[in-house]
């Protein structure tokens, strides 16, 4: 497996920058996109949390290969051209979102109901009160679990190896059929995505536990 | 449009693609019961700490869950060539999905064991029985219980892993759309709406199987 890393260590390293600045992108825009959903559904207009429920829904019951797929295969035919960096990472973007509007949402109503109440009835308009008073609680709460999605979102941005995003596994792909070390390759791979998803789950563990 | 909808959707084709989804449906419940298996050994083991043993497992278990599922598909039907095993399409495809859902499976079972209060065992050491009695007879039904929700969505994510072993050729319904459009490439949006749509009924009435189950626990 060292050798790999020597013969090859360039191509694993673009990869490696690949998997992370695609990962980073979908979780600044997941988060921003599952904090929406999440806040439409605990509006209280009954047609916005049926949007809300019904985007949800979509995005958390379709593999995202096939969103992704889909992005690849049909947007540049009918609407865009987009390679497959932007496909995989709109894909992952979307899918990520509909997890973290659930994992928002559930911080949300893990926040006393009286914080809401106590902000209402001292004149603050109800999305004032969620914007200064419920969100920066419920963020507490939702750290360790938006972590963990964000281990999720490195390891699904591998499907970006589907549609030539020159991701850290597309890379481990090309070195395993030129090296036609195939165990060596993946392994080599492996311990790459270990180094990022790792420390990250070890950490979240520890706030989980300091939280309790 | 629409006639491109109606071709498309024509009883071979529909057969085909549904045909892939008892493949799907096949890989995930064979995985998911072979995970259910292993991952409630792995669980114990990590929770009884055994010396040595539980420190050595829990490694494992936190190494492969923190790896791309997809990586793990490489490895059983690219990488076991390499050490002189090759085994088919689908028992590649099972035996990656049995060792990724095992070790997620085992954390569901740790946890789940973990929620079961300890007065339990007190009582049923303090009843005569050993520690494994108590365990095997007392803590771990009432942990079962507590674990069938999470055991529900884990399997939702399972059947909509299966589609990433595309890449290794399962026919399964991704892969056989492709197929079908691959040959007209009118059928591509009709072919990705009822992929989407299949997949989306099998999930979405498991996650309300899931949200059922754990309303009548609550």
């Amino acid at each position: 497996m060292i050798h790999i890393f020597q013969a090859y260590g360039g191509t694993l390293l673009y990869g490696l920058g690949q998997t992370l600045l695609c990962s980073l992108i979908a979780l600044i825009f997941s988060l921003i996109i599952g904090t929406f959903f999440a806040l439409l559904e605990e509006s209280p207009s009954k047609g916005a949390r049926r949007i809300a429920r019904a985007y949800i829904e979509l995005f958390r019951n379709i593999p995202l290969l096939v969103i992704t797929m889909f992005f690849y295969v049909v947007f540049p035919l009918y609407v865009v051209k987009m390679n497959g960096f932007t496909a995989g990472t709109i894909g992952l973007t979307l899918y990520t979102s509909s997890f973290i509007a659930e994992t928002v949402r559930a911080g949300i109503q893990s926040v006393d109901t009286g914080q809401m109440e106590g902000a209402r009835a001292n004149g603050l308009t109800f999305w004032q009160a969620m914007r200064y008073i419920v969100l920066p609680q419920a963020f507490r709460y939702v750290i360790p679990p938006l972590g963990n999605q964000f281990v999720n979102l490195v390891k699904n941005s591998s499907t970006l190896a589907f549609v030539g995003g020159f991701d850290l596994m597309y890379q481990g792909n090309v070195i395993a059929s030129s090296s036609l070390e195939t165990m060596a390759a993946y392994s080599a791979v492996g311990v790459l995505y270990l180094i990022i998803t790792m420390p990250i789950s070890y950490y979240m563990r520890y706030l989980e536990k300091r939280l309790a | 449009m629409l006639q491109n909808f109606i071709d498309a959707y024509s009883p071979d084709n529909l057969r085909y693609l549904l045909g892939g989804l008892w493949i799907t449906i096949l890989v995930s419940v064979v995985s998911i019961i072979g995970s259910f298996i292993i991952g409630s050994i792995l669980g114990v083991i990590r929770y009884v700490k055994i010396k040595y043993v539980s420190a050595v497992v829990g490694f494992v278990i936190d190494v492969i869950r923190n790896l791309p599922l997809l990586l793990i598909l490489f490895f059983t039907y690219f990488g076991l060539p390499n050490l002189g095993v090759k085994p088919e399409i689908i028992p590649a495809a099972i035996l990656a999905m049995t060792i990724f859902e095992s070790t997620m499976l085992a954390e569901i079972v740790r946890s789940g064991i973990q929620a079961v209060d300890s007065g339990q065992m007190e009582g049923a050491r303090a009843n005569g029985l050993t520690y494994w009695q108590g365990l095997w007879h007392i803590v771990l039904p009432q942990a079962l219980v507590k674990m069938i929700p999470a055991i529900v969505s884990q399997f939702i994510s399972l059947v909509k892993d299966t589609s990433l072993a595309t890449i290794i050729l399962l026919p399964e319904m991704l892969f056989r759309s492709q197929i079908i459009y691959g040959q007209n490439t009118n059928y591509i949006i009709p072919m990705f709406v009822a992929i989407a749509l299949m997949y989306f009924i099998v999930c979405y009435l498991l996650s309300l199987l899931s949200r059922y189950l754990e309303k009548r626990q609550a």
